[in-house]
């Protein structure tokens, strides 16, 4: 099924300055029951978010009414632990289009991708130049265009250059799914099969 | 030309088309699916009118959100019952093999491939989980997806990936007494970090691994993902054959046979080049336990929590963050530590062994007063054999809870979740906050330390018991 085609993202971003967030704190288990894919941005770090009596915590970011945007910036190896695919949804559900960190775990890169969320890594120095324009104006804004693979700070106008695969970035332009691709092979994949025999 | 991985011969060989400056189309052997990640990918099926492509390929077992106790009565939470009722639906819709609640073969997906002889060396497994990577004791090349994969392999048994680059871990040499595979893996990830293993696909070699059991080396592969590698694999050999001998799906007599000469292929080439090699003494190991909020946050169970000056400073506020969640203070011993809950189950140890090594270490003690502790078979398989070879009775007597088989509180996705600010002892394999339950504080360990804080209440040495 054809998805919203990714081009050019200019917005401001939140920062989750944490490192090492892993897939629990993206959406906790007990918020897994469901079996569609919506509405998981409810959930979307629900333990930081939230206290046991559910109200919302103040000093968490996205508590916090200064910080908005398309783009989430987190600490190096986001996304590891579990390849539930609901951390991706949750985060698409809640708005971002891109995910910028310095290390992505590679289930959750592929989940990211698979729903036409762009991670985009960067490295730990261009990161923290990330952090510091955001802490320095809450509403600095970024470009991110996916044709030439940069991420930009507006403000300074320093640029990084991110790789994503060349497919990948095709599919991701397009709109195009994996499972579009993968149904148009089957007589190919029924005579691998019988090759193997 | 440099000699193959068996990660090379074993990828290389399922590749159906490689598409240019992108991903492998990959054909899959075995699918396992379970009833947390699977409904949408069904779903996603159904929208496009098609059917499971080789049903005889795919095999389902509700085990995340099951509830371990009244499995025979209906789910008491409708959300979890309204997910295991999908999951027998569409099996039945599509015609998928399905061992649901109360059948004889239900359990943890990664315990009950192995155990049934589905997995076997040479194959591609996949699984909408990240723990897939257990498979990998069998020479498999396993690994965790996200259900738009699992929809994807549901409707071509293909999936589109990149090839991980190679990583060999050499671990050499003789463990010392009550040091365990587990202790092996939560060192190796202390050392290389929650993510030293990203981007790689792990094999684990040496004799540390060869004198392991099967069990042990799942317990190992099961880990991989916790150091962020796509998987972990050892290169099969009689061990593994000896396994495999007899079990259900197993091939049998002259296939068998002609199945174990294929399978003593899967080596890697003595001139096979790995994109990082590191390489371990076993004599160092000793039994770990985990003090923060991810899986490389181990110590040896005797140490102290590392002092800041000891933490990169890049680290220090995550490490400080993680400190307070779980209520520890840098440089303190965790020797003596009072804990509150023990919990031994998991796909990383829940199996025969790892309840034998609880029942013969309790066995005429008593748990201690302050804490409650969990026994979770990691299937019905694991529970038949736990009670007819006398390990439950052991168990009640020692004043421990024999629960029934599922995921339990190794995610806290059921009722089994330790309370907020609570001290658990797990053997599972993940300590990140909230993990078992929120605000819960797990501390990782072996079955066999998490017997010895059971019987002592407290953080304790288990080779002081001998
Ligand atoms: S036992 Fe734990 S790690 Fe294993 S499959 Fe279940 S939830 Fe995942």
């Amino acid at each position: 099924m054809a998805r919203e085609k990714f081009h050019l993202v200019h917005s401001s971003a939140v920062p989750v300055h944490i490192e090492n967030v892993d897939t629990d704190q993206i959406i906790p288990a007990r918020f897994l029951k469901a079996t569609t894919r919506d509405g998981f941005g409810e959930n979307l770090f629900r333990d930081w978010r939230y206290d046991s009596n559910n109200q919302p915590i103040a000093d968490f970011v996205l508590n916090n009414p200064r910080y908005s945007g398309d783009i989430l910036v987190s600490g190096k190896n986001f996304g590891c632990g579990s390849s539930r695919e609901h951390a991706a949804w949750a985060i698409t559900d809640y708005g971002f289009k891109v995910v910028v960190s310095s290390f992505f775990a590679d289930i959750f890169k592929n989940n990211a991708l698979n729903n036409g969320l762009l991670p985009v890594q960067v490295s730990d120095e261009f990161l923290a130049h990330i952090f510091s324009a955001i802490e320095a104006d809450h509403q600095t804004t970024f470009t991110v265009n996916l044709e030439t693979q940069t991420f930009t700070i507006d403000a300074t106008g320093a640029s990084f250059n991110f790789e994503i695969n060349s497919y990948k970035k095709e599919c991701m332009l397009n709109g195009y799914d994996d499972i579009d691709y993968l149904l148009n092979m089957k007589d190919k994949i029924a005579k691998f099969e019988q090759s193997r025999a | 030309m440099a000699g193959k991985t068996i990660f090379d011969k074993i990828w290389d060989a399922h590749v159906v088309e490689q598409i240019e400056d992108g991903p492998s189309v990959v054909y899959i052997d075995q699918h396992l699916i379970h009833e947390v990640t699977s409904p949408q990918a069904f779903a996603g099926l159904d929208a496009r009118g098609l059917k499971v492509f080789r049903t005889n390929r795919t095999v389902a077992t509700p085990d995340h959100n099951v509830p371990t106790i009244d499995q025979d009565k209906p789910i008491r939470d409708e959300l979890s019952r309204f997910q295991v009722d999908k999951l027998t639906e569409n099996c039945q819709k599509h015609g998928v093999t399905l061992y649901g609640l109360n059948h004889p073969y239900q359990g943890i997906v990664h315990v009950v491939g192995p155990q049934l002889g589905i997995t076997q060396p040479g194959m591609t497994i996949v699984c909408g989980d990240s723990h897939t990577s257990t498979h990998g004791a069998f020479g498999s090349v396993a690994f965790g997806i996200g259900t738009s994969e699992v929809e994807m392999v549901l409707a071509t048994q293909c999936l589109m990936q990149s090839k991980a680059k190679r990583m060999r871990i050499t671990v050499d040499g003789e463990l010392g007494e009550g040091v365990g595979a587990k202790d092996i893996i939560l060192y190796i990830i202390s050392k290389i970090t929650a993510s030293g293993g990203t981007g790689y696909f792990v094999e684990y070699a040496g004799s540390a691994f060869r004198n392991l059991s099967m069990e042990g080396r799942m317990t190992v592969c099961n880990m991989s993902i916790e150091m962020g590698a796509r998987g972990g694999l050892i290169a099969p050999d009689e061990t593994t054959f000896e396994y495999i001998r007899g079990r259900e799906f197993a091939p049998k007599g002259a296939d068998f046979d002609a199945a174990v000469a294929k399978w003593r292929e899967l080596y890697t080439d003595a001139d096979a080049v790995f994109d990082a090699e590191l390489h371990f003494d076993a004599a160092d190991i000793e039994p770990m336990i985990t003090y923060g909020t991810n899986p490389g946050m181990g110590i040896k169970i005797t140490a102290n929590v590392p002092a800041l000056n000891e933490i990169e400073e890049s680290n220090r506020t995550s490490f400080a963050k993680s400190l307070d969640y779980m209520g520890l203070v840098p440089g303190e011993r965790l020797l003596g530590k009072t804990v509150d809950y023990v919990f031994v189950g998991s796909c990383t140890n829940g199996r025969i062994e790892d309840l034998r090594a609880v029942a013969e270490f309790v066995k005429g003690k008593q748990k201690a007063d302050n804490i409650t502790a969990w026994i979770v078979p990691g299937s019905k398989q694991v529970e038949k054999q736990a009670q007819e070879e006398g390990l439950v009775a052991i168990f009640e007597a020692a004043g421990f809870q024999l629960r029934q088989p599922g995921c339990s509180a190794c995610l806290g996705m059921n009722e089994d979740k330790i309370p907020k600010g609570k001290y658990a002892v797990s053997t599972s394999n993940r300590n990140f906050e909230g993990r078992q339950g929120p605000g819960a504080r797990t501390m990782l360990a072996s079955p066999i330390t998490a017997a010895a804080v059971a019987v002592t209440g407290k953080i304790v040495d288990p080779r002081d018991f001998n």
